[in-house]
């Protein structure tokens, strides 16, 4: 059994309200079964039950916030289930967008940031390394472990807000340095740093680690580039989207692996595997489940449309129109979207015919039209979701394969790098 | 098929005919959790449906939603009868404590040794008694 301070106890014994007994009576229950001695604090919270999906998932926030939970640290919300301001343009219903209105109302109501966001990490809220925090959203959690060097859990929905409101955390797992090591070699074999540099490479790389990792902590070597954050934003993306994964590390590029011997703390790895060139090629042939060159929507922005991206967006799209035949959609958070308007990067991209949706994204609000049956896009996310929960088929590319697929409304992409 | 004994992580008695698949599952992008079908195109149960079944998967993959999917999918009627994994996989368990909490229906989920989890396939119909001991039902399937 965990041993609970005496803050703890009183939380149990409602002492602090209902919202903390709520909260903390989960919180043992799980501490027990992780084979936690005790409760840790933390600084920061993430928050992914936003997510609205039916009645259980809003009247769990709602029986929260009626109990008159509070958050008691500093605390962020993952995307919600509607676009408060741009749902009538899409197929939501009215019924749907109250009810994820209402479970947003819940989240703020506990006194958490409305920053509607699956790329937290982007925002004033960023964690910092070393930091003990309670994530949920899986690419946020493998992003803020591996990348910023933050600690947390792979927290799922419902657990995430529980410590959230009661400022703990059974201390196991990844908020111990001791089981954040290293525990799979995969090698990266002959592969060019042209091909390295490529901006699909770190999503396609993901996908395949996600898949080989299982629930073991990888290690990458032979990475010979500086990567971009927002690659390593969609490698984190991809890895926990085909796998589960919540760590990695990449020698001489994430801050727990300066050296091969450090990401694994001096161990021998459990396995070693090699990832070749056909290897890679192979995973992101499996990122493309669409055949032939039709195309309805290029669909951007999983995990969130940083400022970076809307930067490198904007002189691909400047002076162009898309083809009236194909949507061009990009999912982003409100915060976001102010810094690109003022940055001056927005218009451009706004003139180009592309349409944003913020604060959710196309698999979190059903919000597209029955008729939208081809999508194209650079997430690696998207394509592995959008097929199982949409209902459509998807062709992977570069960001300027995207863009080119819009202009000419069909499918195309430069293969050179990938051949 | 000798009755096993797992590590109950949620306790509970169920029955149902298995569902056993060696692939992870993400209930997020991978449950229906109106029909209570599996709707992952990656995942080798793609198509079936697992409302009331006895499903064994090695562990959660993916999504932290799937705790969500499962509670909705509690609240609907169509969850599992029963989940088995290899290893404690707290996502399951969270779902199915909260179930309890929030509408009194908890689910079991047990964990299981590896070689155990290897006995076990599809179409067997299972009993599970709070003690965590899965045994093959024999007599009349309810």
């Amino acid at each position: 059994m965990v041993r609970l301070s005496a803050r703890d106890q009183e939380m149990l014994d409602g002492v602090h309200g209902g919202g903390p007994q709520f909260a903390m009576s989960i919180l043992v229950r799980m501490a027990d079964l992780y084979g936690a001695s005790e409760l840790m604090d933390i600084s920061q919270a993430h928050i992914d039950s936003t997510i609205y999906l039916g009645d259980a998932t809003l009247e769990f926030a709602e029986r929260l916030a009626g109990l008159g939970a509070r958050v008691a640290v500093p605390t962020s919300l993952n995307v919600s289930g509607v676009d408060e301001c741009g749902w009538k343009e899409w197929s939501v219903s009215p019924e749907w967008a109250a009810k994820a209105a209402r479970q947003m109302l819940a989240y703020e109501r506990m006194g958490a940031a409305p920053t509607w966001t699956c790329a937290p990490y982007q925002t004033r809220m960023r964690p910092f390394f070393g930091q003990q925090i309670a994530w949920g959203e899986s690419n946020a959690i493998a992003f803020a472990n591996s990348v910023i060097g933050a600690r947390t859990e792979r927290y799922p929905d419902l657990l995430d807000i529980c410590c959230a409101i009661t400022g703990r955390v059974p201390a196991v797992g990844l908020h111990l340095v001791e089981h954040r090591a290293g525990q799979m070699l995969l090698r990266l074999i002959d592969i060019p740093a042209a091909l390295q540099r490529d901006d699909q490479f770190f999503a396609v790389l993901g996908h395949l680690v996600g898949k080989l990792a299982g629930d073991r902590i990888p290690v990458i070597d032979g990475i010979v580039v500086s990567p971009a954050e927002d690659h390593l934003k969609a490698m984190s993306a991809a890895v926990a989207s085909s796998g589960r994964v919540a760590l990695f590390h990449i020698v001489g590029v994430t801050p727990e692996a300066p050296t091969l011997d450090a990401a694994f703390h001096g161990r021998t790895p459990e396995q070693t595997i090699d990832i070749r060139i056909a290897d890679l090629r192979e995973a992101r042939r499996e990122l493309t489940t669409a055949d032939g060159r039709e195309l309805d929507m290029v669909i951007l922005g999983s995990p969130h449309f940083s400022l970076a991206e809307f930067s490198v967006l904007a002189p691909l799209v400047a002076g162009r129109a898309k083809h009236s035949r194909v949507k061009f959609l990009i999912t982003s958070g409100r915060f976001m979207k102010e810094q690109a308007e003022q940055s001056g990067v927005l218009a451009p991209i706004l003139a180009f015919g592309a349409q944003i949706t913020l604060d959710t994204c196309i698999l979190a609000s059903p919000m597209l039209p029955p008729e939208i049956r081809l999508l194209m896009t650079n997430s690696a996310k998207y394509a592995y979701y959008a097929p199982s929960l949409l209902n459509t088929r998807v062709t992977f590319g570069s960001l300027a394969d995207c863009v080119e697929s819009a202009v000419e409304g069909c499918v195309v992409r430069d293969e050179s790098l990938w051949q | 098929m000798a009755v096993i004994t797992a590590r109950p992580i949620v306790a509970g008695d169920a029955e149902g005919v298995a569902l056993v698949s060696d692939d992870a599952i993400s209930f997020w992008g991978g449950y229906d959790f109106k029909t209570g079908t599996i709707i992952d195109v990656h995942h080798s149960l793609n198509g079936v449906s697992a409302a009331g079944r006895i499903l064994a998967v090695p562990f959660s993959k993916g999504s932290s939603t799937t705790t969500a999917v499962l509670l909705e999918a509690v609240r609907a009627g169509t969850a599992p009868a029963a989940i088995l994994t290899t290893g404690v996989d707290s996502f399951f368990a969270l779902a199915s404590i909260v179930a309890g909490m929030m509408y009194g229906t908890a689910f079991p989920v047990l964990a299981l040794e590896p070689a155990d989890f290897g006995h076990l396939s599809t179409g067997m119909r299972l009993t599970i008694t709070a003690d965590g001991r899965i045994r093959e039902s024999h007599g009349d399937p309810r």
